[in-house]
């Protein structure tokens, strides 16, 4: 009985979803940090068209990127009714511009499907999978390999 | 950290207080100023480093420490009189001891020609004294060999043919000390045959003991022909922790009169010490007294982070209330105000939780003119003023080095000879002066010596023969003395081994203008020369003049900024295939513009903007054009690098009153920034 009990609890994860372009994703509720309102950013000099720019979030600079724009989409024309959802991941802290956030999702491990093979491309790296919920259907992003890859993506263009 | 590694840790944090303090003293007799209570100070520092040394095993250190503290217990009971010749082997001294504890902290032993010299001089200077005597002594302390001290046993002391009765109560600061009462009595017993008796009156019942708490007191009978000083002498370490009386074994007669001359003699010494105690403590309190407590820096750090948001935040809602346009003599205001004022107060006492006196930096100057002296065998004085103006601690730990360089530059090549100077009809010992002062919210620190000033003449000359300025280049006498800055100038005709070894005054200006500052140079022939710097009191804050670009705000440093200008049409010329130069009086600068360069629209032409001429380090000058200057403000530095990354041309952002983000500009970043952009622009343009 309680073995059952932990197996069943470690292969429970809660997300937090999002709608960004109609689609809807889902981040490891670890991760996030805090849900604000969009605020102006400070654009960066020779940065890729996805990186909006920095704000100041209660006195730290915060990057923020265009998660449309991120997975290959079109730019975001932000305007204050979209939302920056504050990511705490690979000892970074960035912020994503996203439509809205919708929901806390809990799923099993279960209810997570791999990738499609035939539906990947470049960007599949950010996707760790599929939840499927009824006929609900989240984009689960890995919050990890977002940021990391803010870094060594830049770095590539820079070089 | 290994335990015994991090005890070793705070000793040599200890060491360089301790070293501090010695110094402070050392100086202050040299200067003649010392009492009895410095003189104490310095004997104790020396003894507490050679103290713990002893326990580090560290010899050398110890052996020299011992040495040097010999000197000065002779200074402090006044068998040597601290005259010029002494104290001046006892800053050497002083400076050695120092060298011995950086050795052992690196981990090795120092090997210093000089070492057996300045023994022997110590050893000189308690010979005739009881050299051997006290060599022994106090070096055997820890097996508490008392023999060689009978010297000085007093005849008139009291012997009593009996023995003594000893009565021993322990303070609880006995036991703090780490001494043992058992230890005492063994050593008593040695004396002769003793009985002891235990009184446990004092012991409390077991539930109320408090462990650290002294309860127990002996009464010892002593049997035998001892004098009473040797018998005292066995408590001579733990005389002030414990209530201690020496009577003889009771024969009536004199154990009635004993008491009473013991009790007068008691009398006047107990007078005394408290009158003494007093006038030590006087001097001392004003220093010693104030409490310090060692705090993590990194927890300074986030309390000034934060305080700095709270002054943002502060502001953004000021700006609020204003824009809702709430009457200022309304609650709100008032409050607001208040909250206002607190919050700088607070701010200022934040920050000034990281300044520290410029004295650290400042108290090393001394020790370095005296060897300069000699190796130069110049004479000279040193005149430290304000070296009590505070200012952060990171600047301080950077002050360091451009203090040394521009102090041996004025000893190496600014302070003529002894003779030069007699022929020049000044005093034969040169002066430099080290002072500084807080100036307009920056630190002012200025070296100035009386010596013989720039020898433009020669400067220039170096300067053409350099290749650094065209032979024909008409200059001002400012623009010469500027010349000395230039990388790779030096004008010492004989590379000595104090200064022109290539490091030169271009260095300490890179360290200066790294550091936030300026450094400027002033000087008349045959009357000395004078180096001014401001720097900030802060690295955490900037001094930056706030442009826009486009529709973006950016922050230059000032550090950087040579001048600002409104361009003429006539001025621009074309040059090259898309570049231009700008004619700033005379002289052609390339001219940049500061939106191309970050990727932003331009509002303005090259024509109707401002430029900002900008000097970088070692690439020259720039002229950057930008829209408009919005004013000038200290910022505070954020950095980015650890959410984002390096971005060239960005040295960090700051966050402006209205709470938006700024980018502060790297203006060496952007020149080489540029230059490379030139330099592909051309391998293009070979290419096809």
């Amino acid at each position: 009985m309680d073995d059952k009990q932990i197996v069943h609890a470690e292969s429970r994860r809660q997300f937090i979803t999002f709608r960004s372009s109609e689609q809807e994703f889902g981040a490891d509720i670890m991760s996030i940090r805090e849900i604000r309102g969009w605020t102006p950013t400070t654009q960066l000099p020779h940065s890729a068209d996805y990186v909006l720019g920095v704000i100041n979030l209660r006195g730290v600079v915060l990057p923020v990127i265009d998660l449309n724009a991120r997975l290959g989409r079109a730019r975001t024309e932000a305007n204050p009714k979209h939302v920056i959802v504050v990511v705490k991941a690979a000892d970074r802290t960035i912020g994503l511009l996203v439509d809205a956030v919708s929901d806390i999702l809990t799923v099993t491990t279960a209810d997570i499907q791999p990738t499609p093979e035939l539906a990947r491309d470049d960007q599949s790296e950010f996707i760790e999978g599929i939840a499927v919920l009824d006929s609900r259907m989240v984009t689960i992003l890995s919050m990890e390999r977002l940021t990391a890859s803010l870094v060594a993506a830049q770095n590539a263009l820079a070089a | 950290m290994d335990p015994m590694e991090a005890i070793k840790q705070t000793y040599f944090q200890e060491c360089e207080e301790l070293l501090l303090a010695m110094e402070e003293g050392l100086l202050a007799m040299d200067a003649g100023e010392a009492d009895d209570e410095t003189i104490n100070a310095v004997f104790r520092a020396v003894h507490s480093i050679k103290g713990g040394g002893g326990a580090f095993g560290f010899e050398a250190l110890v052996a020299f420490a011992h040495i040097f503290e010999t000197v000065l217990d002779h200074v402090r009971s006044g068998k040597l009189a601290p005259t010029g010749p002494v104290v001046n082997v006892l800053l050497r001294a002083g400076d050695l001891i120092s060298d011995h504890v950086a050795a052992v902290r690196e981990g090795r032993v120092l090997q210093a020609e000089h070492e057996q010299n300045l023994k022997a001089e110590l050893e000189a200077l308690t010979g005739e004294e009881s050299a051997s005597d006290e060599d022994s002594a106090p070096a055997d302390f820890e097996g508490l060999d008392f023999t060689p001290m009978q010297i000085c046993v007093d005849l008139d002391e009291p012997k009593a043919a009996g023995g003594w009765v000893v009565r021993f109560k322990p303070h609880a600061a006995l036991y703090a000390k780490a001494n043992e009462p058992f230890l005492l009595l063994r050593e008593l017993a040695q004396l002769g045959e003793t009985v002891v008796e235990t009184d446990l009156s004092a012991l409390p019942a077991l539930d109320v003991i408090e462990p650290d708490q002294a309860y127990f007191a002996w009464t010892i009978t002593l049997h035998g022909d001892i004098a009473k000083e040797k018998v005292e002498e066995v408590f001579d370490f733990v005389v002030g922790d414990c209530d201690l009386s020496v009577e003889p074994l009771s024969s009536p007669t004199p154990a009635v009169v004993e008491p009473i001359a013991a009790d007068v003699a008691e009398v006047p010494s107990i007078a005394t010490q408290p009158a003494n105690a007093e006038k030590k403590e006087g001097p001392a309190t004003s220093d010693a007294a104030k409490q310090t407590i060692r705090v993590d820096l990194d927890k300074v750090d986030r309390l000034v982070n934060l305080v700095g948001e709270l002054v943002i935040t502060q502001a953004m809602l000021s700006q609020r209330v204003l824009e809702c346009k709430i009457p200022n003599a309304s609650s709100i205001g008032d409050g607001l105000s208040e909250l206002e004022h607190l919050l700088r107060e607070l701010q200022e006492s934040v920050m000034a939780i990281r300044t520290q006196p410029v004295k650290s930096v400042f108290q090393r100057m001394p020790r370095l003119v005296r060897e300069l002296a000699a190796q130069t065998n110049k004479k000279v004085r040193l005149v430290v003023e304000g070296e009590a103006t505070e200012v952060d601690k990171t600047v301080i730990e950077r002050l360091g080095e451009p203090l040394t360089h521009m102090i041996r530059n004025a000893v190496d090549h600014g302070l003529e000879t002894p003779e030069d100077r007699i022929a020049a009809g000044k005093p034969e010992e040169g002066t430099v002066t080290l002072s500084a002062e807080h100036r307009g919210g920056r630190i002012f620190i200025e070296v100035s010596d009386d010596g013989r000033g720039i020898n433009r003449p020669r400067v220039r000359e170096k300067a053409v023969e350099r290749g650094l300025i065209s032979a024909a280049a008409p200059m001002s006498d400012e623009e010469i003395d500027n010349l000395i800055f230039m990388p790779g100038f030096s004008t010492a005709s004989q590379v000595s081994n104090i200064s022109g070894r290539g490091v030169g005054m271009d260095v300490v200006r890179r360290n200066i203008v790294d550091l936030g500052g300026r450094i400027s140079i002033g000087s008349v022939p045959k009357q000395g020369s004078k180096f001014s710097l401001t720097l900030p009191l802060t690295l955490a804050v900037l001094d930056g003049m706030i442009v826009g670009v486009g529709d973006q705000t950016f922050v230059l440093p000032l550090a950087h900024i040579v001048e600002s200008l409104k361009p003429q049409k006539q001025d621009i010329q074309p040059f090259g295939r898309n570049g231009a130069l700008l004619n700033v009086r005379g002289a052609y600068v390339p001219l940049v513009d500061t939106a191309e360069l970050l990727g932003v629209q331009r509002r303005k032409s090259n024509e109707t903007g401002v430029v900002i001429l900008v000097e970088s380090q070692g690439t020259g000058r720039l002229a950057l054009v930008v829209d408009e200057i919005l004013g000038q403000h200290q910022v505070v530095i954020k950095s980015f690098e650890g959410n984002y990354r390096h971005i060239d041309g960005i040295a960090a952002a700051t966050i402006l009153g209205d709470g938006r983000v700024a980018l502060i500009l790297d203006v060496d970043g952007l020149v080489t920034n540029c230059r490379n952009r030139l330099a592909s622009n051309e391998t293009l343009a070979t290419g096809t």
